[in-house]
């Protein structure tokens, strides 16, 4: 890995891809053993089910230098079970991550990490002797800031789910009620 | 479809076995013939088969199952099928799978599996077949209760015959099969609902059509590059109408040999790596190619960035994935061959008959014509007393083969002699492995093949070294009375392997000489109940083929022992440009006549 200053934000070879897959198992494995087959890198992926109990939504950050993005799509749109995939664009989705990190805080340096937290409106969840753990959730990129402020004081360790979203709303009335027919 | 065909005589929620729901749902689907052999996980549903309509065939190894299926596939149309039972049985059908998915080749495979409570604990014969075979099927599914065997049966058969054709892989638990359920057989509505993420586009976009017909009849340089597509989706005769409508030329890959008549003025051959001058060169000069179900496959493109640089391209294909994966096409159509030529065809009437003019292909055609004046395929005939020319066994064979006769190869030099001097005039008259390049394809697929079309001859034309990898399925050819006939041509070598040694390794050969007498052919396809024939000699080869031909009643083996030294010709070597085509020897002087 190299040394990036701004490892989760969007890089510009980063798409982000909202796939419904039927609710069956081995369809993650389906989709990760495409992934790997066809040599495209996933950057970050998220899965669960939807509203719908037969659907699961995965949402998988691809890393587009390794394959174009519509030869992805295409080939991912093969598998039986994939019912629907919309590229989803940052500016267009709304987004959102979680992480939860332990930092290293001394008793001294306790308070200037949930000063720090607070500002973030993140949360403490668990205090230690020289340590605590908080967690924040919201756009990846906010992630990265809290982040790399916390790198001061030491990340003892920490995980963050991957991206999950879906697209904005629209915010013009439509005066149509026809719709056309999904593709 | 063919399942409403039957007339469900059981009754719905009647109580039967796992095994016997697998059984009439086979039945159900109309299946004739399957391929396998029992074993443990599988044992439950080879006891219904006793009563079964269904012939079943008992293949010596696994993988001859498996390509015995995709031989029936391959001539009939209809998907094959194979069973057999968990573990090494599942692996060893693994590469047929691949071969059918490179291929396209409609198949579904049943395998056995370690009951439900024992999955996941290493128990004896248990692999995880659908984590192996996931990347090498169109879908897979692990059937975890008998009630589910039905649909996913229906499943198998609706998704491995639509669209782009493809293998499919139902495993099934021993418990599953052995399990009570109450009978059901889903509508074909049902199906399609239960696979909400699977709607395969047949019908061509009507406006793409259309402009398509607008590049074809502004080209002056325009070929038709036809792929297996066509074969799958039965398009022969659409394709002959639209290629005559116009005066087209046409190339047939490896997959499509037959799907265009080679006797026809209009066809060039194959075009590839092993193709004809003229075919390769057609289409490095080519201001447009037609593409239709054709995936500019590297063995036919040579070095993409140079290959065919002023075309156009209209790509026809089921499969959107195949759109633009090679080269960006200029229109693509995302639909079945048939029906968009169909569309096609319609389209160019309309413009032609609205006043618009083909541009003149009278330059073009003479161009082309003379390319095949000067390169036809050539090879050094023997002197007497000298090696048999591999060539001139294929010429013997061709002239000598009633009419209709199917043509089974395996892979190697003996594969591209045959695609290249058999005439293949009619569609579905040659299968091979292309894709994935199977040694040891062709005497299974020909017996699938000749239980697929009994009516027909069947030649499977194989190389010493392929022979060797499934010869033991001519024991299953004998007792089940299934009479091919087998030509080798023995050159004691991994010829095509040896082909390259001598020309990019210089001349330093590893590990390619097999032996000419190792095994004795003739006595081993005597043991397996065939009769053998050994040619060594020009002058032999002649009344070889005819008694061989007049054998019906048992497989025939004919040894043809060939000079080891003949090499593939004309030949684009490894990723060099189309235009660097490396001729036989006696036309390189007239290397400049491909300008």
């Amino acid at each position: 890995m190299s040394n990036k200053v701004n490892p989760y934000g969007s890089a510009p070879t980063h798409h982000m891809l909202s796939v419904l897959v039927q609710n069956r198992p081995g369809v993650l494995a389906r989709v990760a053993s495409l992934f790997a087959r066809r040599g495209y890198n996933i950057f970050s992926l998220a899965v669960a089910p939807t509203e719908q109990d037969d659907f699961s939504r995965i949402t998988i950050v691809v890393d587009v230098e390794s394959a174009p993005l519509e030869q992805i799509v295409k080939q991912l749109f093969k598998l039986i079970e994939v019912v629907r995939i919309s590229e989803l664009s940052p500016s267009q989705a709304v987004e959102r991550e979680l992480m939860v990190a332990t930092v290293r805080a001394s008793a001294k340096e306790r308070g200037d990490v949930v000063e720090l937290t607070n500002v973030f409106e993140g949360k403490i969840l668990s205090v230690g002797a020289d340590a605590v753990i908080v967690s924040l959730d919201g756009s990846p990129e906010k992630l990265d800031d809290f982040a790399e402020l916390l790198r001061q004081y030491g990340i003892i360790e920490s995980q963050r789910t991957g991206r999950v979203a879906l697209p904005k709303l629209d915010r013009v009335v439509k005066t149509s009620t026809s719709k056309g027919k999904a593709s | 479809m063919t399942s409403n065909r039957k007339s469900n005589n059981h009754k719905e929620g009647e109580k039967i076995t796992g095994a016997q729901a697998l059984i009439r749902g086979l039945e159900m689907e109309n299946v004739e013939v399957m391929f396998g052999l029992p074993g443990g996980c599988i044992l439950p549903a080879y006891d219904p088969l006793i009563e079964s309509s269904i012939r079943h065939i008992l293949v010596r190894h696994e993988q001859g199952a498996g390509h015995m299926a995709e031989g029936y596939a391959h001539v009939t149309g209809r998907p094959g099928v194979a069973m057999v039972t968990s573990g090494p049985a599942a692996t060893n059908m693994v590469t047929p799978l691949c071969d059918a998915y490179m291929d396209s080749i409609p198949m579904v495979a049943i395998t056995g599996q370690v009951g439900t409570s024992a999955i996941g604990t290493d128990a004896f014969q248990e692999c995880d077949t659908v984590g192996i075979t996931r990347s090498i099927t169109k879908h897979n599914d692990l059937v975890m209760s008998a009630e589910d065997l039905p649909m996913a049966i229906r499943q198998a058969f609706h998704i491995a015959t639509t669209g782009r054709p493809g293998p499919v892989l139902i495993d099934v638990p021993k418990d599953v099969l052995q399990n009570t359920m109450s009978w059901n057989w889903p509508s074909q509505d049902e199906v399609e609902d239960s696979l909400p993420g699977y709607k395969p586009n047949t019908k061509g976009h009507a406006r793409m059509i259309k402009e398509a017909a607008h590049l074809i009849l502004r080209a002056e340089k325009p070929i038709l590059y036809v792929g297996g597509g066509v074969l799958k989706a039965r398009a022969a005769s659409a394709l002959r109408e639209l290629a005559e409508m116009l005066q087209i030329p046409v190339v047939t890959t490896l997959m499509a040999r037959g799907a265009f008549p080679d006797n026809h003025p209009l066809c060039l051959g194959m075009p590839g790596m092993h193709g004809t001058a003229t075919a390769i060169t057609a289409m490095q000069k080519s201001d447009l190619l037609i593409a239709l179900g054709a995936r500019f496959d590297d063995r036919v493109t040579g070095r993409v960035n140079s290959f065919a640089p002023e075309a156009k391209i209209i790509h026809v294909d089921i499969d959107p994935a195949e759109q633009g994966k090679v080269r960006k096409p200029d229109v693509p159509i995302v639909g079945d061959c048939r029906l968009v030529i169909e569309a096609m065809i319609e389209a160019l009437r309309d413009l032609l008959q609205g006043g618009e003019k083909q541009a003149d292909l009278t330059t073009w055609r003479s161009r082309v014509s003379g390319w095949r004046e000067q390169f036809p395929l050539a090879y050094e005939p023997s002197e007497p007393g000298e090696a048999l020319k591999p060539q001139f066994c294929l010429e013997k064979l061709r002239d000598a083969a009633p009419e209709g006769t199917i043509l089974v190869s395996g892979v190697g030099q003996h594969q591209m002699w045959s695609s290249q001097y058999w005439n293949f005039n009619e569609p579905y008259t040659w299968v091979n492995s292309g894709g994935l390049g199977t040694m040891g394809f062709s005497i299974p697929a020909a017996i699938g093949a000749k239980v697929g079309r009994p009516d027909k001859t069947v030649w499977a034309i194989d190389g010493d070294g392929c022979f060797q990898m499934t010869a033991q399925e001519l024991v299953t050819a004998s007792l089940e009375r299934i009479p091919i006939k087998v030509g080798i041509l023995n050159n004691s070598y991994l010829g095509m392997v040896r082909q390259w040694q001598e020309m990019f390794y210089e001349e330093r050969y590893s590990e390619v000489y097999l032996s000419p007498d190792l095994p004795d052919f003739v006595k081993w396809a005597e043991a397996m109940g065939c009769v053998g024939i050994r040619v060594d000699d020009p002058s032999e080869v002649e009344s070889a083929i005819d008694r061989a031909n007049s054998i019906n009643d048992r497989p025939v083996v004919v040894d043809f022992r060939v000079d080891a030294r003949e090499k593939v010709f004309p030949m684009v070597a490894a990723g060099q440009s189309n235009d660097d085509v490396l001729l036989p020897p006696m036309q390189s002087s007239r290397r400049e006549f491909l300008r």
